[in-house]
């Protein structure tokens, strides 16, 4: 339609439109993307997963990309295994068919200002009776060898650095990250930094036993967003969210909004008893404490999104905009165009979805897109009040979680900002769009 | 003529709109002249520029406003070279008023009819209220309006009766001339009828000269002394009233006089084929020549003005 | 072609041997006040009392100012108004005893051009959309035929080319070409007559005449009846036999257009006559005797005749007591007005 193309170039006129478009389409892309590369099932495994999914991550990390903005670069977390082969590992049979060492080595550099939460080796070995055993050691830059354990390797072992209490003995502290990465002549508390190795030797004891490791650093930072208490990767919720801010606020405004609007016509049409009927439900909607019955919902049924956005637009529908809908309704009622339809008998239904309708998309458009932002932090504040849907990793589910946990309080700004920032960008997008939507449609409306 | 009897002279005026389409040429060298005490008509169909013409006169300029020259002399005085401040007080409601189309319909729904009819008094005379509520009382005595309606607000009162209090308004501050947009388009036949009343009774007790501006050929016998028919953003012929409905000289006119249907003669009433052209493509030469009946080689050149017994003529046919 | 009003007064004769297309009897239309949405606060007595023939291929002319009832009594011949009282007889048929079905095909018989042609025309609607409408409602299915109509409708306007025409939208259309599509729309079903509102006051003189000769001319092809409805008398003898002048709900004079132009008899006739003005210079010197005061409310009109109040001939201890039937002083012609008794 000419109407569309033209409405679109005096659109992309004003610096509003174009920002909150850019936003809009941003936050499509990363729809797209999160949709794309993370599929519904494996998103909700990274989310309720459990440890061992979690697991390889520190407990409350900020995201990496924070060493950019200090001066005291903390340590940022990282894992490898030999299973892919970012450790070394390297067997060496011996005369004796049923003893092979295995030797795997991890070389890596620490060139931060603070020593990691922790260090862990995961081991997992094969065998059938015997047990293997492995030796573990640590070489500082300087040179310094630290005897860090000896085991015998079950099935599964995972060995703790700061929690082995032999080893807290052997260094004499029970500070062992401290103490395994500090200098030795240096007064302050500081790592030492240079070339690390971790050094495990391992001795299997039959033929086809087998030794592998995983060494987990748990530092202060990971990843592009940070960790929670559950040690869940932010990125997961923050990505996934999207989709699901942007479904639930746009398909509350459109299905409010059009079914709005398909009231108000039938209501101011018809007249008489019908119209009555949809002013006082509409009155009474009004006093109804909106949020209040979602909690109840939410409480006494189940939290599940699609029950809470249904429940969200019955309510939303008999708003103060029927009211709005309906004076603009009855001003177009009378306008000589319908009562020429009435002239060669068009029917009721036809006028109103014929003629009344399209009069007001003009005006429904820019209503819509602003409405979408309160549907969006709608749906976080339930989140944030502990009704968020139970399964889904979404913004104000973030936010419920740092709450709880008093992030604020301990200083863990990253957890709560993330989800904020993103849900404000996404308000403020869409009130861009919104706004020079209305600028644009408004002059039409002296049309009626 | 005497330069003193000429009340207003327009000479050469031009105001042309800038839009993205291109400048609209809506005044293009505009020349008239009215005496004291007269009536003239400007006589236009819509889109013939004679809205923006009043507006060039009293210098309501819209905000894309292009070119805006030329001479306006009242009384002697060249008001086009009146700085802003000045202009707005001696000429605009001062000397000049204006009643605009659709005026009945622009009061202020929810001030007292009184007191808008009062404003221009109180801004423009600084008259206190209690003087100008009793120059209001004056003003609807001349034109019809019973007293007690003063108190009234605009909803209360019908569409000739709102059509007075927007005349009141401009005779207020007492000018000497009005101009009338359309003031009788929207309004019944009796109650046209009665306005036409009204500002002849105004001219004739109070002697003000008024710029009618219409399209209703009919209804502006009832005032015209002068008839001055524009086309195209131009003056195409100027003439008293008297000679004018006789036997008008310019093909338009006659094409005009000859559409109006008449209650008393069995003719048929003509009408003019074509459009008139828009005002941001103008023809070169002639503006009126395709749908001129008379059109010859020479209309390819813009006609000058020709004088004629006293009449104005922009025609090749009299040269 | 009939080309002159006169040759129209010719065939006169033939007019009591014309059908009768659409007779009003006795037709009341009143409007319910309320106060507050519910007690009743008088009404609003639009139409009282009104009476009249349409024969076939008549053109008639309902004349009166504004607020004396004739929008309603167009929207009651429309079919958009239920009569309160009386009866709107089309074609021997009573329109308040057709069911659905037969109120679709009263109102493909009846065409409706209005007065304000941009307003007349959804603006979101291209004028073949536009055209079509009718047709669709009207239940022709076929797309084909209505493109068909639709050519055929726009040629007998003269809206060609045609193909140029139907993409436009109303706003690239200029005054007259809308009403032009105003009037397409009210042909397109074939109608047997059309109720025509002031359907020139809003355009400019010279297109003014285009299209009421495009409209005479319609009517002569199609053998029309049209109900003109105008406050304008000027265009009442270009366009019309009969004239029918209305005051606050009631015909008051009933005649031949000649009849009343050259003869009025109503005083309200003869005000708007006076009203009514003609080109010429000497109006400017001479001020319009007309009668005092405004067109009475419908809610309360004067008891008696009406126009009592207003009239400079009024009889006392008659007029204002009792309402005047009519009276035929001349044949043809009908007068409501105690004077010619």
């Amino acid at each position: 339609m000419t109407v569309l193309k033209n409405s679109i170039r005096d659109l992309l006129r004003y610096p509003s439109a174009i920002l909150g478009s850019v936003i809009i389409l941003f936050l499509l892309g990363v729809t797209v993307y999160a949709l794309v590369t993370i599929p519904y099932s494996e998103a909700i495994r990274l989310w309720r997963g459990g440890e061992d999914v979690w697991y390889q991550n520190p407990k409350y990390a900020a995201p990496a990309w924070f060493n950019l903005f200090s001066t005291t670069k903390k340590p940022v977390s990282f894992a490898v295994n030999t299973s892919d082969g970012s450790m070394l590992k390297t067997i060496t049979p011996s005369s004796d068919p049923n003893i092979s060492t295995v030797d795997i080595t991890y070389t890596f550099d620490y060139a931060y200002d603070s020593v990691p939460q922790e260090l862990i080796i995961y081991f997992t070995s094969q065998y059938k009776e015997k047990l293997s055993f492995v030796s573990v050691s640590w070489i500082t830059p300087d040179g310094r060898t630290i005897r860090i354990a000896d085991l015998a390797a079950n099935s599964k072992l995972t060995l703790r650095f700061s929690q082995d209490q032999k080893l807290q003995k052997r260094l004499k502290t029970e500070d062992v990250m401290e103490a395994i990465f500090a200098d030795p002549n240096s007064v302050t508390q500081a790592p030492l930094k240079g070339r690390y190795q971790l050094v495990i030797a391992g001795t299997t004891f039959e033929k086809d036993a087998t030794i592998d490791a995983e060494f987990v650093l748990h530092g202060e930072l990971f990843g592009t967003a940070g960790t929670d208490k559950y040690r869940r990767d932010l990125l997961l919720p923050l990505l996934y969210g999207t989709p699901i801010a942007l479904a639930f606020g746009l398909l509350a405004a459109l299905g409010t909004s059009l079914l709005t609007m398909v009231i108000a016509a039938a209501g101011t049409w018809y007249g008489g008893w019908l119209d009555e009927l949809i002013q006082r439900i509409t009155e009474v909607n009004l006093v109804l404490p909106f949020l209040a019955i979602l909690i109840m919902v939410g409480t006494f049924y189940s939290r599940s999104i699609w029950l809470m956005l249904g429940v969200t637009i019955l309510l939303s529908i008999f708003s103060g905009s029927i009211k709005t809908y309906r004076s603009i309704f009855m001003q177009s009622k009378e306008s000589s165009y319908i009562e020429a339809a009435r002239a060669y008998g068009a029917s009721n239904s036809r006028i109103i979805f014929s003629y009344l309708i399209p009069r007001m998309i003009p005006l429904l458009i820019p209503a819509l897109v602003s409405s979408v932002p309160g549907f969006v932090f709608l749906e976080a504040s339930l989140a944030v009040l502990g009704l968020g849907d139970p399964v889904l990793p979404t913004w104000g589910k973030v936010i419920n979680d740092a709450f709880a946990d008093g992030a604020l309080y301990q200083g863990r700004y990253y957890w709560v900002l993330e989800p904020a920032i993103l849900l404000m960008i996404t308000g403020f997008g869409f009130a861009m769009l919104g706004f020079a939507l209305d600028r644009v449609f408004n002059p039409r409306l002296r049309d009626i | 003529m005497a330069q003193n009897n000429k009340l207003l002279r327009i000479e050469d005026l031009v105001l042309h709109f800038n839009t993205s389409q291109g400048p609209v040429q809506a005044v293009d060298g505009v020349n008239f002249e009215l005496d004291s005490n007269r009536a003239v008509v400007i006589l236009g169909e819509s889109g013939c520029g004679k809205s923006s013409l009043a507006k060039a006169i009293l210098r309501l300029l819209p905000r894309n406003a292009g070119t805006y020259s030329g001479h306006i002399y009242l009384q002697g005085q060249d008001i086009m070279s009146f700085a802003e401040e000045e202009f707005r007080q001696n000429v605009r409601w001062g000397s000049i008023s204006l009643v605009p189309q659709a005026a009945m319909n622009a009061l202020n729904p929810v001030i007292r009819v009184g007191e808008q009819v009062a404003e221009p008094a109180i801004v423009h005379l600084g008259v206190d209220k209690t003087g100008a509520i009793s120059m209001v009382k004056k003003m609807f005595q001349h034109v019809g309006v019973p007293e007690d309606f003063i108190s009234r607000y605009p909803f209360e009162l019908s569409g000739g009766m709102r059509q007075r209090v927007v005349i009141a308004m401009a005779l207020v501050t007492s000018p000497v001339l009005i101009i009338l947009d359309e003031p009788t388009s929207a309004l019944d036949v009796l109650t046209q009828a009665n306005i036409f009343n009204v500002l002849k009774r105004l001219k004739h007790e109070l002697g003000i000269s008024f710029i009618l501006i219409t399209h209703d050929i009919a209804t502006s016998s009832e005032l015209a002394d002068d008839v001055a028919v524009m086309y195209a953003g131009q003056i195409v012929e100027v003439s008293d009233a008297y000679r004018f409905f006789d036997k008008p000289l310019h093909p338009y006119s006659q094409k005009l006089l000859a559409s109006v249907p008449r209650l008393h003669s069995d003719k048929e009433p003509e009408f003019i084929t074509g459009r008139p052209p828009s005002l941001i493509n103008l023809p070169k030469g002639c503006r009126f020549a395709d749908r001129c009946p008379a059109r010859f080689e020479k209309c390819v050149e813009d006609p000058p003005v020709i004088e004629k017994e006293g009449r104005n003529v922009k025609c090749w046919l009299y040269s | 072609m009939i080309s002159s009003v006169s040759q129209v007064k010719d065939t006169e004769k033939e007019e009591s041997k014309r059908k009768i297309l659409l007779s009003i009897e006795d037709l009341r239309v009143w409007f319910e006040l309320k106060r507050f949405g519910f007690s009743h606060a008088g009404y609003v007595k639009a139409v009282d009392g009104v009476t009249f023939d349409v024969h076939d291929s008549e053109t008639i002319a309902v004349v009166g100012e504004s607020g004396c009832g004739k929008s309603s009594l167009m929207k009651t011949i429309l079919g958009l108004y239920k009569p309160t009282e009386g009866k709107v007889v089309f074609d021997d048929k009573d329109l308040s005893e057709l069911d659905t079905k037969g109120m679709h095909w009263y109102h493909s018989n009846v065409g409706y051009v209005q007065q304000d042609p941009y307003g007349a025309l959804p603006p979101f609607m291209n004028v073949q959309k536009i055209l079509e409408e009718p047709l669709i409602v009207g239940g022709i299915k076929d797309k084909e035929e209505r493109i068909q109509r639709v050519h055929t409708a726009m040629d007998e306007v003269k809206l060609t080319p045609v193909d140029d025409f139907l993409q436009k939208y109303p706003h690239m259309l200029s005054g007259g070409q809308q009403q032009r599509v105003v009037i397409a729309r009210a042909m397109i079903m074939g109608p047997k007559f059309l109720v025509a509102d002031e359907p020139v006051s809003m355009l400019d003189a010279s297109v003014r005449v285009e299209i009421l000769k495009l409209l005479r001319g319609l009517q002569e092809m199609h053998n029309l009846s049209v109900i003109y409805i105008t406050h304008d008398l000027s265009t009442v003898s270009y366009f019309s036999e009969r004239i029918f002048v209305m005051y606050a709900g009631n015909l008051i004079e009933k005649a031949k257009v000649r009849q009343v132009l050259d003869n009025p008899l109503h005083p309200y006739t003869v005000a708007l006559l006076t009203g009514t003005s003609e080109p010429d210079a000497k109006n400017a010197e001479t001020l319009k005797e007309l009668p005092p005061g405004e067109p009475p409310s419908l809610v309360n009109p004067p008891t008696g005749c009406r126009f009592h109040p207003r009239c400079s001939k009024a009889i006392q201890g008659l007029c204002e007591v009792k309402f005047p039937p009519e009276f035929e002083p001349e044949p043809g012609h009908f007068v409501s007005c105690w004077l010619y008794q």
